[in-house]
């Protein structure tokens, strides 16, 4: 498959939400630095996000998702009341930025291509457009795109698309151009609460795994990793989540598998097909040879 | 998450995103559903005019080449009008992959093109040829050119298209079938025309019948397919297909039907007309399908949340 052993360490991000301010310096950061051109200027009427989604034209898109909460307690079963309290508490400690007394919270997380391990895009790419850089990142030559749109169908996040009036596939390089500078990505450089954190894959992969923990501890038992696991559907996110909802809340595909897994298949039912249609026409033929 | 841990926040709406898809839709323009009836067109016209050199049918061979040289030349015309420019298309040659579809067929087409373009101008040329290695070569590649388009929709993110991968292959090797002998039916001679009957009425009966099977496995993903415009070519393939069908044993000379030779033709070009138009109606079924599925989070959260087809 698609990956390969490279020299140097694999990088990623490691996109803390519960720390996500929704202020979308990592969309300007990355539009200004990849120059990537304007696209929707109008209101969708959908919380705080008016950017929509990723694509040939958004390469980091930050959701915002309002949630009513019960207020006080309610109707509520004894652990129930047990919970509010902690979370009021937690409130008060200002330990939870998205929840305010009035019960309503904000979930904000911005998400970018995951540079999956098996990635569906560059499994599917008939041009080699799409590579593994030596960062363990997944980027698109333009140059070499010839805009079959294969890699936007074979994406199992929605990442890619076309872009207008070009014809051709855009995508986060994981600023492959700063990378290969010693720089950080634009978007984690701008981040200002570091809920976009960039790094070395294992060591973001332990940062993760310690800061569940202390959300865990401090009454976040809703905090989850999203994509940091080597054995999903894709080998693990380069780019993984800490999200405080399940992953389609924000969008995201709650089990995500690259549709190479199932080329066997897809191969074995073709061949099967091709075969069973000659061998069909050619019957076709036996009773009334002349 | 652990399932004895309980949320401090309940379960709330929205469970997708304001509704908006998570997969992204094809790009593809309407030139794809039409690439892929001429794509099946050529490869089962190649497969079927290979069978027929060799059976010492000349009238039909001649004809079902000509269908195959057809559907090959058209092919990669529609492929650049929706690339763009030709270069585009030889980007695809530049390298081959196993793990994509689309390179496959890149190179599949290209070589059938090649060796169908050889076979029909042979059999163009010499109504006496035999048939050898170029008809042998033409027809074993135009069977999976038939089919590799079933390969590149189901090897997606697409769950009304990735699901239905067992299925999706037959379904288009039999309405290219279909497709190849409702072309030849359109001018092959009466007393050659038998062979192209049996094939045109089997092939309809089995694309139907595929297709039934593959809604059923499909569960409520198959909504994709009964809905919408998808919904309104499926049902446009299945009138004209089985139309079709009817049409070709109703001319059969065989059934003692009161009709006239010139009658019988007129069933038997309109049967040809009917199984392509169902050819076609088939292909935009599936390609709007898959819109309609992409559109929908609902349908690639309840996939993963509960696979169909692991």
């Amino acid at each position: 498959m698609a990956a390969y052993a490279v020299e140097t360490p694999r990088v990623g991000f490691f996109t803390d939400t519960s720390v996500c301010i929704g202020c979308k310096a990592c969309e300007v950061a990355c539009k200004e630095w990849n120059k990537v051109p304007a696209d929707n200027q109008g209101l969708l009427g959908s919380s705080y996000d008016n950017s929509g989604e990723l694509g040939a034209d958004r390469w980091r898109h930050v959701a915002f998702i309002e949630q009513k909460l019960p207020v006080g307690v309610e109707g509520g079963a004894p652990d129930d009341l047990v919970a509010e309290a902690a979370r009021q508490n937690l409130v008060e400690e200002g330990l939870d930025p998205h929840a305010d007394e009035d019960g309503f919270r904000w979930l904000m997380s911005s998400d970018v291509c995951k540079h999956c391990t098996e990635a569906g895009c560059l499994d599917a790419c008939p041009t080699g457009s799409l590579f593994r850089t030596e960062f363990g990142t997944v980027v698109v030559q333009e140059d070499i795109c010839n805009g079959c749109g294969y890699c936007v169908v074979s994406c199992p996040f929605g990442v890619l698309d076309q872009r207008e009036g070009d014809g051709r596939v855009w995508k986060c390089t994981l600023c492959y151009d700063r990378l290969q500078g010693d720089m950080e990505p634009a978007c984690a450089q701008a981040c200002p609460t570091d809920s976009i954190q960039f790094g070395e894959l294992d060591e973001l992969r332990e940062r993760a795994a310690a800061r569940v923990e202390t959300l865990h501890e401090r009454g976040r038992p809703e905090a989850r990793l999203y994509g940091e696991d080597p054995d999903d559907g894709v080998g693990g996110f380069g780019a993984f989540f800490l999200l405080l909802d399940e992953p389609e809340t924000y969008r995201l595909p709650p089990d995500p598998v690259v549709p190479t897994r199932f080329a066997g298949s897809v191969w074995k039912a073709a061949g099967a097909a091709a075969v069973t249609m000659a061998a069909g026409i050619a019957a076709g033929f036996l009773g009334g040879r002349r | 998450m652990s399932p004895r841990e309980k949320s401090l926040v309940p379960r709330e709406k929205p469970t997708t995103y304001y509704g908006r898809p998570i997969v992204k839709p094809p790009v593809w323009k309407p030139e794809i559903p039409f690439y892929f009836f001429f794509g099946g067109l050529a490869g089962a016209s190649a497969v079927l005019a290979a069978a027929a050199t060799f059976a010492d049918r000349p009238a039909l061979a001649r004809r079902a080449w000509a269908g195959a040289f057809l559907g090959v030349t058209v092919s990669p015309l529609l492929l650049i009008k929706d690339l763009g420019k030709p270069s585009r298309f030889l980007n695809m040659l530049r390298v081959f992959k196993v793990t994509s579809p689309m390179s496959v067929g890149a190179w599949l087409l290209a070589a059938n093109g090649g060796a169908t373009t050889v076979a029909a101008g042979l059999n163009l040329l010499d109504e006496d040829r035999r048939g050898g290695p170029p008809e042998i070569l033409a027809a074993a590649l135009g069977a999976p050119l038939a089919t590799y388009t079933a390969a590149l929709v189901t090897h997606s993110a697409i769950p009304a298209w990735s699901e239905a991968r067992n299925e999706m292959p037959f379904v288009f090797a039999a309405s290219a079938t279909a497709s190849a002998a409702g072309a030849a039916m359109l001018t092959v001679p009466a007393d050659e025309a038998e062979p192209v009957r049996r094939l045109g009425v089997l092939a309809a009966v089995a694309e139907e019948g595929v297709s039934a099977l593959m809604h059923k496995r499909l569960g409520s993903l198959a909504d994709s397919y009964k809905q919408g415009t998808a919904g309104r070519f499926e049902k446009a393939a299945r009138a004209c297909t089985l139309g079709g069908a009817a049409a070709f044993v109703a001319s059969d000379p065989a059934l003692p039907l009161p009709l006239g030779r010139r009658r019988r033709s007129a069933l038997s070009m309109t049967g040809g007309a009917l199984l392509l138009a169902g050819s076609v109606c088939k292909r935009w079924a599936v390609f709007k399908a898959g819109f309609h599925s992409a559109e929908d989070p609902s349908q690639v959260i309840e996939s993963q949340r509960a696979p169909v087809n692991r």
